[in-house]
C-alpha cells in the first residue's frame, strides 16, 4: 500500500471540504437537510455513487478520447444513480419519496463531475476510490450536521427520537419553525462557512477592491 | 387560460429554482457577482428551459411513459427508468444545437450569453425543470409554460443577487464572511423575501 493515501483521504473531510470550500455539490446539501434521515440517505447515496463512478472512470481512463469525455462520464455518473434510484425505491420507499428529484440529480451534482474531472481522469483506480471516499464523507459531515441542527431546533428530534420535548406535547421547547424553511438552509451554511473561515484564515477570498488607505500601508 | 398563469407565476416565484428548491446554486452563486454575466445567464436558462422541458415532455410521453408503446404490440414495456438518461442526453444535445443555431443566425445574441450555455449541459435546474414536469405529469402547453416560469424565476434571482452583490462590492465585510459566506447569508435572506409569495398563488 502507498502510504500517501491517508491524506487524500483526510484532506476534502475539513480542510479540502468539497461543500464549504470548492463550492461543489450545494444543490443537494441544502435541499435534503430538513431531518437527519433524509440528510443521511443522501449522504450514503452520493458517497457511494461517487466512489464507484471514481473507480469506473479511472479504471477506463486510458481509453476515454478526450472530446466526448464530459458526455461519458456523465452517462457512466447517470446509470449508476439509476441504480441507486431504483433501489431506494424497492426498499426505502417513504424516503425515496421525500428525497423527490434530489437522488436523480446526483447525476449532476458539481461534485461528481468536479471530482472525475479533476482527480479520477489522471489518476489510477485506488487513490481515485480513496479520494472520493474522502469528498463523499466531507459532503456527509456538512449534511448530518445541518441536517441535525435543523432537525433538532426546528422539530426538537433528532432521528424521530424526542430530544427537546416541544411545548405541543407539554413540554418546554418552542420549535423555531424557521428551520424547517428554505432560508434557514442559507443562513446556516453561511454561518458554518464563515466561521471555518474563521479558524482556518487561509481560506478567506481576496478583496476584489481595498481603500486607498489599505493599500498605501500595505505598500 | 387562468391556469396557465397561475402556473407560470408559480413556477417563477413560489417555486423558484434557486431560492426554495435550491436548484442551479453552483452556477447561481459563482457568475452572480457582475449584473452583466448574470443578465446573460439568466437569458440563456430561460432559453434553455423553455426548450428542453417541452422536448423531454414529447420525448416522454411517446417513447418512455408505461403503455406509449401499445400501438407496437408491447403495452406492457415500461421504461420511465430510463428517463433521467434520456433526459440528460436530450439537455446535452439541445444545449449544442442551439448554441450552434445562435452563432449561425443570431451572432450578437451569441457574443452576449452564448459563453454560458456549455455550463447549461449540465445544470441541475434545468434537469430538475425536466424531472418534475415527469414527476407531476404535466401536458405538452403546461411544460412549455413550467419551462419558461422556472426560467424567468431563476433570471430574475440571479440579477437581483448580482446587484446587491455589486453593490456590496466595496462593503468593509470581516475577513471570514467575504465572497462565499456573505453570498449565502444575502441568498438567504432573498428566500426569506420569496417565501412571501407562498400564499400568493393557491395550489
Amino acid at each position: 500500500m502507498q502510504p500517501k493515501l491517508w491524506p487524500i483521504l483526510a484532506a476534502p473531510l475539513i480542510r479540502q471540504n468539497p461543500v464549504m470550500l470548492q463550492i461543489l455539490g450545494i444543490c443537494s446539501a441544502l435541499a435534503v437537510t430538513t431531518t437527519v434521515a433524509t440528510a443521511l440517505t443522501m449522504s450514503v447515496a452520493l458517497t457511494a455513487v461517487l466512489v464507484m463512478g471514481a473507480a469506473i472512470i479511472s479504471a477506463i481512463r486510458r481509453h476515454i478520447p478526450s472530446t466526448i469525455r464530459i458526455m461519458l462520464q456523465i452517462i457512466i455518473v447517470a446509470s449508476l444513480v439509476i441504480v441507486i434510484d431504483q433501489i431506494l425505491q424497492a426498499w426505502f420507499f417513504e424516503l425515496s419519496q421525500s428525497l423527490s428529484v434530489y437522488v436523480s440529480l446526483i447525476a449532476t451534482n458539481c461534485l461528481v463531475l468536479g471530482r472525475t474531472e479533476s482527480f479520477a481522469l489522471r489518476n489510477p483506480p485506488l487513490p481515485s476510490a480513496v479520494d472520493a471516499l474522502g469528498n463523499g464523507l466531507g459532503y456527509s459531515l456538512v449534511l448530518v450536521t445541518m441536517g441535525g441542527v435543523r432537525e433538532l431546533f426546528g422539530a426538537g428530534e433528532l432521528l424521530g427520537h424526542t430530544v427537546l420535548p416541544t411545548v405541543d406535547q407539554g413540554g418546554w421547547f418552542e420549535p423555531l419553525s424557521l428551520m424547517m424553511l428554505a432560508p434557514s438552509a442559507f443562513f446556516l451554511l453561511g454561518l458554518m462557512i464563515w466561521g471555518l473561515r474563521s479558524l482556518i484564515p487561509e481560506q478567506v477570498e481576496q478583496p476584489e477592491f481595498q481603500t486607498p488607505e489599505v493599500a498605501e500601508a500595505q505598500r | 387560460m387562468n391556469d396557465l398563469g397561475a402556473l407560470f407565476l408559480n413556477a417563477m416565484l413560489v417555486e423558484n429554482m434557486p431560492l426554495t428548491l435550491f436548484l442551479g446554486l453552483c452556477t447561481f452563486l459563482a457568475l452572480s457577482r457582475r449584473p452583466g454575466t448574470a443578465v446573460g445567464l439568466g437569458l440563456a436558462v430561460i432559453l434553455v428551459m423553455g426548450v428542453t422541458v417541452p422536448l423531454n415532455q414529447v420525448i416522454y410521453a411517446h417513447l418512455l411513459a408505461p403503455g406509449s408503446w401499445a400501438w407496437a404490440g408491447m403495452p406492457d414495456l415500461d421504461l420511465s427508468h430510463l428517463s433521467l438518461l434520456s433526459f440528460i442526453a436530450v439537455i446535452a444535445a439541445m444545449v449544442q444545437l442551439v448554441e450552434m443555431l445562435l452563432d449561425r443566425f443570431f451572432p450578437a445574441i451569441h457574443a452576449s450569453f452564448g459563453v454560458f450555455l456549455p455550463l447549461l449541459a449540465v445544470h441541475c435546474a434545468i434537469v430538475g425543470g425536466s424531472l418534475f414536469m415527469e414527476e407531476r405529469r404535466y401536458g405538452f402547453v403546461e411544460s412549455l409554460v413550467f419551462g419558461l416560469g422556472g426560467g424567468a424565476g431563476f433570471a430574475l434571482a440571479v440579477i437581483m443577487l448580482s446587484a446587491i452583490r455589486a453593490r456590496l462590492a466595496y462593503a468593509d465585510l470581516p475577513d471570514g464572511l467575504r465572497g462565499l459566506g456573505s453570498a449565502f447569508l444575502l441568498t438567504g435572506m432573498m428566500s426569506l423575501g420569496f417565501s412571501a409569495f407562498a400564499q400568493m398563488v393557491a395550489p
